[in-house]
Protein backbone atom coordinates (compact mmCIF):
# COMPACT_ATOMS: atom_id res chain seq x y z
CA UNK A 1 0.00 0.00 0.00
CA UNK A 2 1.49 3.33 -1.05
CA UNK A 3 0.65 6.60 0.64
CA UNK A 4 -0.79 8.58 -2.26
CA UNK A 5 -0.10 11.89 -0.55
CA UNK A 6 3.64 11.45 -1.06
CA UNK A 7 5.75 11.29 -4.19
CA UNK A 8 7.28 7.90 -5.00
CA UNK A 9 9.93 7.18 -2.34
CA UNK A 10 8.93 10.27 -0.33
CA UNK A 11 11.39 12.86 -1.73
CA UNK A 12 10.44 15.28 -4.48
CA UNK A 13 11.91 14.73 -7.94
CA UNK A 14 14.38 17.61 -7.93
CA UNK A 15 15.82 16.48 -4.60
CA UNK A 16 16.26 12.94 -5.90
CA UNK A 17 17.89 14.32 -9.07
CA UNK A 18 20.37 16.28 -6.93
CA UNK A 19 21.15 13.23 -4.77
CA UNK A 20 21.54 11.05 -7.87
CA UNK A 21 24.10 13.43 -9.35
CA UNK A 22 26.05 13.29 -6.07
CA UNK A 23 25.92 9.48 -6.05
CA UNK A 24 27.25 9.30 -9.62
CA UNK A 25 30.18 11.62 -8.82
CA UNK A 26 30.84 9.55 -5.71
CA UNK A 27 30.98 6.38 -7.80
CA UNK A 28 33.33 8.07 -10.28
CA UNK A 29 35.70 9.17 -7.47
CA UNK A 30 35.75 6.17 -5.09
CA UNK A 31 36.17 7.19 -1.45
CA UNK A 32 35.75 10.95 -2.02
CA UNK A 33 33.00 12.61 0.03
CA UNK A 34 30.63 14.49 -2.28
CA UNK A 35 28.73 17.35 -0.59
CA UNK A 36 24.98 17.26 -1.14
CA UNK A 37 22.02 19.35 0.00
CA UNK A 38 20.71 16.95 2.63
CA UNK A 39 17.02 17.35 3.43
CA UNK A 40 15.17 17.09 6.68
CA UNK A 41 13.62 13.66 6.88
CA UNK A 42 10.75 12.53 9.08
CA UNK A 43 13.18 11.00 11.58
CA UNK A 44 15.88 12.49 13.79
CA UNK A 45 19.50 12.89 12.71
CA UNK A 46 21.42 9.84 13.81
CA UNK A 47 18.59 7.51 12.78
CA UNK A 48 19.78 7.10 9.22
CA UNK A 49 18.65 10.26 7.44
CA UNK A 50 21.58 10.04 5.02
CA UNK A 51 21.02 6.38 4.25
CA UNK A 52 17.30 6.96 3.80
CA UNK A 53 17.92 9.74 1.28
CA UNK A 54 20.35 7.59 -0.72
CA UNK A 55 17.93 4.67 -0.61
CA UNK A 56 15.07 6.93 -1.74
CA UNK A 57 17.13 8.14 -4.70
CA UNK A 58 18.02 4.57 -5.72
CA UNK A 59 14.73 2.71 -5.23
CA UNK A 60 12.70 1.54 -8.21
CA UNK A 61 9.17 0.11 -7.83
CA UNK A 62 10.47 -3.42 -8.58
CA UNK A 63 13.00 -3.40 -5.73
CA UNK A 64 13.02 -5.70 -2.72
CA UNK A 65 14.33 -3.80 0.31
CA UNK A 66 16.09 -5.16 3.36
CA UNK A 67 17.01 -2.93 6.29
CA UNK A 68 19.36 -3.99 9.07
CA UNK A 69 20.47 -2.30 12.25
CA UNK A 70 23.69 -3.81 13.67
CA UNK A 71 22.91 -6.92 11.63
CA UNK A 72 19.38 -7.32 12.95
CA UNK A 73 16.23 -7.02 10.84
CA UNK A 74 13.91 -6.70 13.80
CA UNK A 75 15.18 -3.67 15.72
CA UNK A 76 13.33 -0.36 15.93
CA UNK A 77 15.45 1.54 13.41
CA UNK A 78 15.31 -1.25 10.84
CA UNK A 79 11.58 -1.86 11.24
CA UNK A 80 10.65 1.82 11.01
CA UNK A 81 12.78 2.50 7.90
CA UNK A 82 11.45 -0.64 6.22
CA UNK A 83 7.85 0.45 6.92
CA UNK A 84 8.66 3.97 5.73
CA UNK A 85 9.59 2.71 2.27
CA UNK A 86 6.76 0.17 2.20
CA UNK A 87 4.37 3.07 2.70
CA UNK A 88 6.00 5.74 0.53
CA UNK A 89 7.48 3.63 -2.30
CA UNK A 90 5.32 0.51 -2.19
CA UNK A 91 8.37 -1.71 -2.56
CA UNK A 92 8.55 -5.34 -1.46
CA UNK A 93 10.55 -6.01 1.69
CA UNK A 94 12.47 -9.02 2.88
CA UNK A 95 14.73 -10.14 5.68
CA UNK A 96 16.70 -12.54 3.44
CA UNK A 97 20.02 -11.08 2.24
CA UNK A 98 19.94 -13.09 -0.98
CA UNK A 99 16.44 -11.89 -1.96
CA UNK A 100 17.12 -8.17 -1.45
CA UNK A 101 18.10 -5.82 -4.29
CA UNK A 102 18.69 -2.83 -2.01
CA UNK A 103 19.98 -3.29 1.55
CA UNK A 104 20.15 -0.31 3.89
CA UNK A 105 22.45 -1.02 6.78
CA UNK A 106 23.45 0.55 10.04
CA UNK A 107 26.94 -0.56 11.10
CA UNK A 108 27.20 -4.06 9.59
CA UNK A 109 27.86 -5.80 6.29
CA UNK A 110 25.75 -8.96 5.93
CA UNK A 111 27.62 -12.24 6.47
CA UNK A 112 26.23 -13.68 3.24
CA UNK A 113 28.32 -12.52 0.29
CA UNK A 114 26.55 -9.91 -1.83
CA UNK A 115 26.02 -10.33 -5.57
CA UNK A 116 25.99 -8.16 -8.68
CA UNK A 117 22.73 -6.24 -8.94
CA UNK A 118 22.58 -5.56 -5.21
CA UNK A 119 23.16 -2.14 -3.62
CA UNK A 120 24.33 -1.77 -0.03
CA UNK A 121 23.46 1.64 1.50
CA UNK A 122 25.28 2.60 4.70
CA UNK A 123 24.03 5.04 7.31
CA UNK A 124 27.00 7.18 8.24
CA UNK A 125 27.17 9.41 11.35
CA UNK A 126 30.61 11.03 10.78
CA UNK A 127 31.85 10.61 7.19
CA UNK A 128 35.20 12.34 7.74
CA UNK A 129 37.83 9.84 8.94
CA UNK A 130 40.08 12.69 10.08
CA UNK A 131 37.37 14.60 11.98
CA UNK A 132 38.35 13.50 15.50
CA UNK A 133 41.97 14.31 14.70
CA UNK A 134 41.31 17.67 13.02
CA UNK A 135 37.96 19.38 13.70
CA UNK A 136 38.21 22.02 10.95
CA UNK A 137 36.56 21.08 7.65
CA UNK A 138 38.84 23.50 5.76
CA UNK A 139 41.87 21.61 7.07
CA UNK A 140 40.60 18.06 6.50
CA UNK A 141 39.57 19.01 2.96
CA UNK A 142 43.09 20.30 2.34
CA UNK A 143 44.54 17.09 3.82
CA UNK A 144 42.46 14.98 1.40
CA UNK A 145 43.52 17.26 -1.47
CA UNK A 146 47.22 16.83 -0.59
CA UNK A 147 46.80 13.15 0.29
CA UNK A 148 48.26 14.05 3.67
CA UNK A 149 47.21 11.13 5.85
CA UNK A 150 50.15 11.11 8.21
CA UNK A 151 47.90 12.13 11.10
CA UNK A 152 45.87 8.93 10.72
CA UNK A 153 49.00 6.81 10.94
CA UNK A 154 50.06 8.76 14.04
CA UNK A 155 46.69 7.92 15.60
CA UNK A 156 47.13 4.21 14.86
CA UNK A 157 50.71 4.39 16.14
CA UNK A 158 49.51 5.98 19.39
CA UNK A 159 47.09 3.07 19.74
CA UNK A 160 50.07 0.72 19.61
CA UNK A 161 52.16 2.84 21.98
CA UNK A 162 49.33 2.98 24.51
CA UNK A 163 47.66 -0.42 24.18
CA UNK A 164 50.29 -2.61 22.52
CA UNK A 165 48.03 -3.14 19.51
CA UNK A 166 45.83 -1.13 17.15
CA UNK A 167 42.87 -0.70 19.49
CA UNK A 168 40.55 0.82 16.89
CA UNK A 169 37.88 -1.85 16.59
CA UNK A 170 35.19 -0.16 14.52
CA UNK A 171 35.12 2.81 12.11
CA UNK A 172 38.49 1.44 10.97
CA UNK A 173 39.86 3.66 8.15
CA UNK A 174 40.55 2.25 4.70
CA UNK A 175 42.51 3.63 1.76
CA UNK A 176 40.50 3.39 -1.45
CA UNK A 177 42.32 2.64 -4.72
CA UNK A 178 45.52 4.10 -3.27
CA UNK A 179 44.05 7.60 -3.07
CA UNK A 180 41.38 8.64 -0.54
CA UNK A 181 41.28 7.52 3.08
CA UNK A 182 37.65 6.69 3.78
CA UNK A 183 35.56 6.13 6.89
CA UNK A 184 33.64 2.88 6.34
CA UNK A 185 30.95 4.03 8.87
CA UNK A 186 31.07 2.37 12.29
CA UNK A 187 31.12 -1.21 11.02
CA UNK A 188 33.27 -3.56 13.13
CA UNK A 189 36.72 -3.98 11.64
CA UNK A 190 35.74 -7.64 11.21
CA UNK A 191 33.70 -6.41 8.23
CA UNK A 192 36.48 -4.35 6.64
CA UNK A 193 37.75 -7.11 4.32
CA UNK A 194 34.24 -7.32 2.81
CA UNK A 195 34.47 -3.68 1.64
CA UNK A 196 37.09 -4.57 -0.95
CA UNK A 197 36.30 -6.47 -4.11
CA UNK A 198 32.60 -6.63 -3.25
CA UNK A 199 30.34 -7.49 -6.20
CA UNK A 200 27.63 -5.07 -4.99
CA UNK A 201 27.61 -1.27 -5.25
CA UNK A 202 28.28 0.28 -1.84
CA UNK A 203 26.87 3.75 -1.18
CA UNK A 204 27.39 5.80 1.98
CA UNK A 205 25.01 8.56 3.10
CA UNK A 206 25.61 11.02 5.94
CA UNK A 207 22.51 13.20 6.41
CA UNK A 208 23.53 15.58 9.16
CA UNK A 209 27.03 16.00 7.70
CA UNK A 210 25.63 16.30 4.13
CA UNK A 211 28.04 13.92 2.43
CA UNK A 212 27.64 10.99 0.03
CA UNK A 213 30.44 8.66 -0.99
CA UNK A 214 30.71 5.33 -2.71
CA UNK A 215 32.67 2.20 -3.43
CA UNK A 216 31.96 0.79 -6.89
CA UNK A 217 32.08 -3.02 -7.19
CA UNK A 218 35.50 -4.71 -7.20
CA UNK A 219 37.23 -1.68 -5.71
CA UNK A 220 40.40 -1.85 -3.65
CA UNK A 221 39.92 -0.75 -0.02
CA UNK A 222 42.93 -1.47 2.19
CA UNK A 223 42.67 -1.16 5.96
CA UNK A 224 45.50 1.06 7.19
CA UNK A 225 48.17 -0.73 9.23
CA UNK A 226 51.92 -1.13 9.73
CA UNK A 227 54.27 -3.81 8.44
CA UNK A 228 55.00 -5.00 11.99
CA UNK A 229 51.41 -4.50 13.21
CA UNK A 230 49.27 -5.83 10.36
CA UNK A 231 45.51 -5.32 10.25
CA UNK A 232 43.54 -8.13 11.95
CA UNK A 233 39.81 -8.56 11.35
CA UNK A 234 38.98 -9.47 14.93
CA UNK A 235 35.84 -10.94 16.48
CA UNK A 236 34.86 -12.50 19.80
CA UNK A 237 36.73 -15.79 20.14
CA UNK A 238 33.64 -18.00 20.30
CA UNK A 239 31.17 -19.77 18.08
CA UNK A 240 27.55 -18.64 17.92
CA UNK A 241 25.62 -20.21 20.80
CA UNK A 242 22.45 -20.49 18.73
CA UNK A 243 23.64 -21.69 15.32
CA UNK A 244 27.23 -22.77 15.99
CA UNK A 245 28.74 -20.56 13.27
CA UNK A 246 32.46 -20.18 13.98
CA UNK A 247 33.27 -17.40 11.53
CA UNK A 248 30.45 -14.86 11.94
CA UNK A 249 30.54 -11.60 13.89
CA UNK A 250 29.06 -12.09 17.37
CA UNK A 251 27.08 -10.04 19.86
CA UNK A 252 27.66 -10.74 23.55
CA UNK A 253 24.42 -11.09 25.51
CA UNK A 254 24.38 -10.99 29.32
CA UNK A 255 21.84 -13.57 30.48
CA UNK A 256 21.74 -13.10 34.28
CA UNK A 257 23.46 -11.22 37.10
CA UNK A 258 25.82 -14.12 37.87
CA UNK A 259 28.14 -13.40 34.95
CA UNK A 260 26.52 -15.80 32.52
CA UNK A 261 26.65 -14.75 28.93
CA UNK A 262 26.06 -16.06 25.48
CA UNK A 263 27.42 -15.12 22.07
CA UNK A 264 25.03 -14.93 19.15
CA UNK A 265 25.42 -13.93 15.51
CA UNK A 266 24.86 -10.23 14.99
CA UNK A 267 23.41 -11.02 11.52
CA UNK A 268 19.94 -12.35 12.39
CA UNK A 269 19.15 -13.52 8.86
CA UNK A 270 22.43 -15.47 8.66
CA UNK A 271 21.84 -17.06 12.08
CA UNK A 272 18.18 -17.82 11.38
CA UNK A 273 18.86 -19.46 8.05
CA UNK A 274 21.62 -21.59 9.58
CA UNK A 275 19.28 -22.70 12.36
CA UNK A 276 16.58 -23.44 9.81
CA UNK A 277 19.12 -25.61 8.01
CA UNK A 278 19.61 -27.64 11.20
CA UNK A 279 22.76 -26.12 12.72
CA UNK A 280 22.59 -26.01 16.51
CA UNK A 281 24.97 -24.11 18.79
CA UNK A 282 25.98 -24.67 22.41
CA UNK A 283 22.81 -23.18 23.92
CA UNK A 284 20.57 -23.51 20.88
CA UNK A 285 17.57 -25.74 20.53
CA UNK A 286 16.56 -27.21 17.18
CA UNK A 287 13.90 -25.05 15.55
CA UNK A 288 10.43 -26.55 15.44
CA UNK A 289 10.09 -28.20 12.07
CA UNK A 290 13.87 -28.13 11.63
CA UNK A 291 15.90 -31.15 10.66
CA UNK B 1 8.77 27.45 -28.62
CA UNK B 2 7.49 24.83 -31.05
CA UNK B 3 4.67 22.55 -29.89
CA UNK B 4 6.75 19.45 -30.62
CA UNK B 5 9.15 20.50 -27.87
CA UNK B 6 6.42 19.83 -25.32
CA UNK B 7 6.21 16.14 -26.26
CA UNK B 8 8.49 13.22 -25.53
CA UNK B 9 9.04 13.62 -21.79
CA UNK B 10 8.45 11.03 -19.10
CA UNK B 11 4.83 9.96 -18.66
CA UNK B 12 5.34 8.91 -15.02
CA UNK B 13 8.45 10.81 -14.03
CA UNK B 14 9.06 9.41 -10.51
CA UNK B 15 9.08 5.77 -11.60
CA UNK B 16 10.69 6.24 -15.01
CA UNK B 17 13.48 8.47 -13.73
CA UNK B 18 14.10 6.01 -10.90
CA UNK B 19 14.54 3.12 -13.34
CA UNK B 20 16.68 5.28 -15.61
CA UNK B 21 18.90 6.31 -12.72
CA UNK B 22 19.42 2.70 -11.65
CA UNK B 23 20.62 1.83 -15.16
CA UNK B 24 22.82 4.96 -15.20
CA UNK B 25 24.21 4.04 -11.76
CA UNK B 26 24.97 0.45 -12.76
CA UNK B 27 26.60 1.72 -15.96
CA UNK B 28 28.83 4.20 -14.07
CA UNK B 29 29.64 1.65 -11.36
CA UNK B 30 30.50 -1.10 -13.87
CA UNK B 31 32.42 0.55 -16.73
CA UNK B 32 32.22 -1.37 -19.97
CA UNK B 33 28.74 -2.82 -19.37
CA UNK B 34 25.84 -1.74 -21.59
CA UNK B 35 22.41 -0.92 -20.15
CA UNK B 36 19.06 0.09 -21.61
CA UNK B 37 17.32 3.43 -21.05
CA UNK B 38 13.73 3.99 -22.17
CA UNK B 39 10.78 6.27 -21.59
CA UNK B 40 11.63 9.50 -23.41
CA UNK B 41 11.22 10.51 -27.05
CA UNK B 42 13.65 13.39 -27.59
CA UNK B 43 13.76 15.23 -30.93
CA UNK B 44 16.32 14.08 -33.54
CA UNK B 45 19.27 13.82 -33.54
CA UNK B 46 19.22 13.15 -29.77
CA UNK B 47 19.07 9.43 -29.00
CA UNK B 48 16.56 7.93 -26.58
CA UNK B 49 19.30 7.08 -24.07
CA UNK B 50 20.82 10.58 -24.16
CA UNK B 51 17.37 12.13 -23.82
CA UNK B 52 16.58 9.94 -20.81
CA UNK B 53 19.89 10.85 -19.17
CA UNK B 54 19.19 14.55 -19.63
CA UNK B 55 15.69 14.18 -18.16
CA UNK B 56 17.00 12.10 -15.24
CA UNK B 57 20.08 14.11 -14.26
CA UNK B 58 19.54 17.71 -15.37
CA UNK B 59 17.43 20.45 -13.86
CA UNK B 60 17.50 24.23 -13.48
CA UNK B 61 20.72 24.06 -11.44
CA UNK B 62 22.83 22.15 -14.00
CA UNK B 63 24.29 24.19 -16.90
CA UNK B 64 24.24 22.07 -20.05
CA UNK B 65 26.39 22.41 -23.17
CA UNK B 66 24.87 21.20 -26.42
CA UNK B 67 27.37 20.32 -29.15
CA UNK B 68 27.08 22.18 -32.50
CA UNK B 69 25.73 19.22 -34.46
CA UNK B 70 22.93 18.78 -31.88
CA UNK B 71 22.22 22.47 -31.38
CA UNK B 72 18.88 22.84 -33.19
CA UNK B 73 16.07 25.12 -31.96
CA UNK B 74 13.89 22.07 -31.29
CA UNK B 75 16.56 20.35 -29.18
CA UNK B 76 17.16 23.54 -27.21
CA UNK B 77 13.42 24.03 -26.67
CA UNK B 78 12.95 20.40 -25.65
CA UNK B 79 15.72 20.55 -23.05
CA UNK B 80 14.54 23.92 -21.75
CA UNK B 81 10.90 22.86 -21.45
CA UNK B 82 11.55 19.47 -19.83
CA UNK B 83 14.51 20.28 -17.54
CA UNK B 84 14.99 24.06 -17.35
CA UNK B 85 18.74 23.52 -17.62
CA UNK B 86 20.59 26.71 -18.68
CA UNK B 87 22.32 26.18 -22.06
CA UNK B 88 25.94 27.34 -21.83
CA UNK B 89 29.38 27.18 -23.45
CA UNK B 90 31.66 24.20 -22.80
CA UNK B 91 33.81 25.64 -19.96
CA UNK B 92 30.74 26.48 -17.85
CA UNK B 93 28.94 23.19 -18.40
CA UNK B 94 28.13 20.61 -15.75
CA UNK B 95 26.71 18.35 -18.45
CA UNK B 96 27.50 18.23 -22.15
CA UNK B 97 25.61 16.53 -24.94
CA UNK B 98 26.93 15.90 -28.44
CA UNK B 99 28.92 13.73 -30.79
CA UNK B 100 32.57 13.04 -30.01
CA UNK B 101 33.58 15.53 -32.71
CA UNK B 102 31.35 18.13 -30.98
CA UNK B 103 32.87 17.57 -27.57
CA UNK B 104 36.57 17.44 -28.50
CA UNK B 105 38.89 18.94 -27.50
CA UNK B 106 37.79 17.74 -24.07
CA UNK B 107 40.17 19.99 -22.13
CA UNK B 108 37.51 22.70 -22.45
CA UNK B 109 35.35 20.95 -19.85
CA UNK B 110 35.51 21.38 -16.08
CA UNK B 111 37.60 18.69 -14.39
CA UNK B 112 36.85 19.78 -10.82
CA UNK B 113 39.02 21.46 -8.22
CA UNK B 114 41.76 19.71 -6.24
CA UNK B 115 39.69 20.07 -3.05
CA UNK B 116 36.33 19.55 -4.83
CA UNK B 117 36.94 17.04 -7.65
CA UNK B 118 33.18 16.46 -7.91
CA UNK B 119 32.73 19.91 -9.52
CA UNK B 120 33.43 18.44 -12.92
CA UNK B 121 31.55 17.92 -16.15
CA UNK B 122 29.70 14.78 -17.20
CA UNK B 123 29.83 14.23 -20.97
CA UNK B 124 27.01 12.47 -22.80
CA UNK B 125 28.62 11.32 -26.04
CA UNK B 126 26.35 10.16 -28.85
CA UNK B 127 27.95 7.20 -30.61
CA UNK B 128 27.16 5.66 -34.03
CA UNK B 129 27.74 2.21 -32.51
CA UNK B 130 28.21 0.91 -28.97
CA UNK B 131 29.70 -2.52 -28.38
CA UNK B 132 31.80 -4.31 -25.77
CA UNK B 133 34.81 -4.48 -28.05
CA UNK B 134 37.75 -2.15 -28.46
CA UNK B 135 40.06 -0.56 -25.87
CA UNK B 136 40.74 -2.53 -22.70
CA UNK B 137 39.35 -1.10 -19.46
CA UNK B 138 40.57 -1.79 -15.92
CA UNK B 139 39.91 -0.08 -12.62
CA UNK B 140 37.19 0.33 -9.98
CA UNK B 141 33.96 -1.44 -10.91
CA UNK B 142 35.69 -3.94 -13.17
CA UNK B 143 36.45 -7.43 -11.80
CA UNK B 144 39.27 -8.26 -14.23
CA UNK B 145 38.99 -6.24 -17.41
CA UNK B 146 36.34 -5.04 -19.86
CA UNK B 147 36.23 -3.71 -23.39
CA UNK B 148 34.21 -0.83 -24.79
CA UNK B 149 34.01 0.81 -28.22
CA UNK B 150 35.39 4.21 -27.19
CA UNK B 151 35.68 6.98 -29.78
CA UNK B 152 39.41 7.27 -28.96
CA UNK B 153 41.84 6.30 -26.22
CA UNK B 154 44.26 9.24 -25.88
CA UNK B 155 41.70 11.70 -24.46
CA UNK B 156 40.57 9.17 -21.84
CA UNK B 157 44.15 8.29 -20.90
CA UNK B 158 44.91 11.98 -20.43
CA UNK B 159 41.74 12.29 -18.34
CA UNK B 160 42.74 9.32 -16.15
CA UNK B 161 46.13 10.95 -15.58
CA UNK B 162 44.34 13.86 -13.88
CA UNK B 163 42.69 11.58 -11.27
CA UNK B 164 41.05 12.43 -8.89
CA UNK B 165 40.22 15.30 -11.23
CA UNK B 166 38.67 14.64 -14.61
CA UNK B 167 35.36 14.46 -16.44
CA UNK B 168 33.06 11.45 -16.49
CA UNK B 169 31.54 10.10 -19.67
CA UNK B 170 28.33 8.42 -20.74
CA UNK B 171 28.30 6.85 -24.20
CA UNK B 172 24.87 6.53 -25.76
CA UNK B 173 23.58 4.83 -28.91
CA UNK B 174 19.86 4.40 -29.53
CA UNK B 175 18.37 3.28 -26.22
CA UNK B 176 21.65 1.85 -24.91
CA UNK B 177 24.14 3.42 -22.56
CA UNK B 178 27.59 2.65 -21.16
CA UNK B 179 29.82 4.79 -18.98
CA UNK B 180 33.47 5.57 -18.46
CA UNK B 181 34.22 7.26 -15.14
CA UNK B 182 37.50 9.15 -14.73
CA UNK B 183 38.83 6.29 -12.56
CA UNK B 184 39.02 3.78 -15.44
CA UNK B 185 42.38 2.98 -17.03
CA UNK B 186 42.13 2.72 -20.82
CA UNK B 187 44.59 0.78 -23.01
CA UNK B 188 44.44 0.47 -26.76
CA UNK B 189 44.41 -3.11 -28.01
Amino acid sequence: MTEQAYNFAYLDEQTKTMIRRAILKGVAIPGYQVPFASREMPMPYGWGTGGVQVTAACLVPEDTLKVIDQGADDTTNAVSIRRFFQRTAGVAVTEATTEATVIQTRHRIPETALAEGQILVYQVPIPEPLRFLEPRETETRKMHELEDYGLMHVKLYEDIARHGQIATSYDYPVKVEGRYVMDPSPIPKFDNPKLAGNAAIQLFGAGREQRIYALPPYTEAISLDFDDYPFVASKADHACDLCGAAASYLDEVITDDQGSRMFVCSDTDFCGSRRAAGHVGRLGTPLAGGK
Amino acid sequence: MTPEALLGGFATAPQQSARAFRAALEAMARPGTIWTLDGAAPPAPVSIAAGVLVLTLCDGTTPLHVGPSFDTPLVRDWITFHTGAPLVAAPDAQFALGSWADLTPTHRFAVGLPDYPDRSATLIVEMPTLTTTGPRLTGPGIATHAHLSLPETAAFQANRALFPLGFDTYLTCGNRVAALPRSTKVEAV
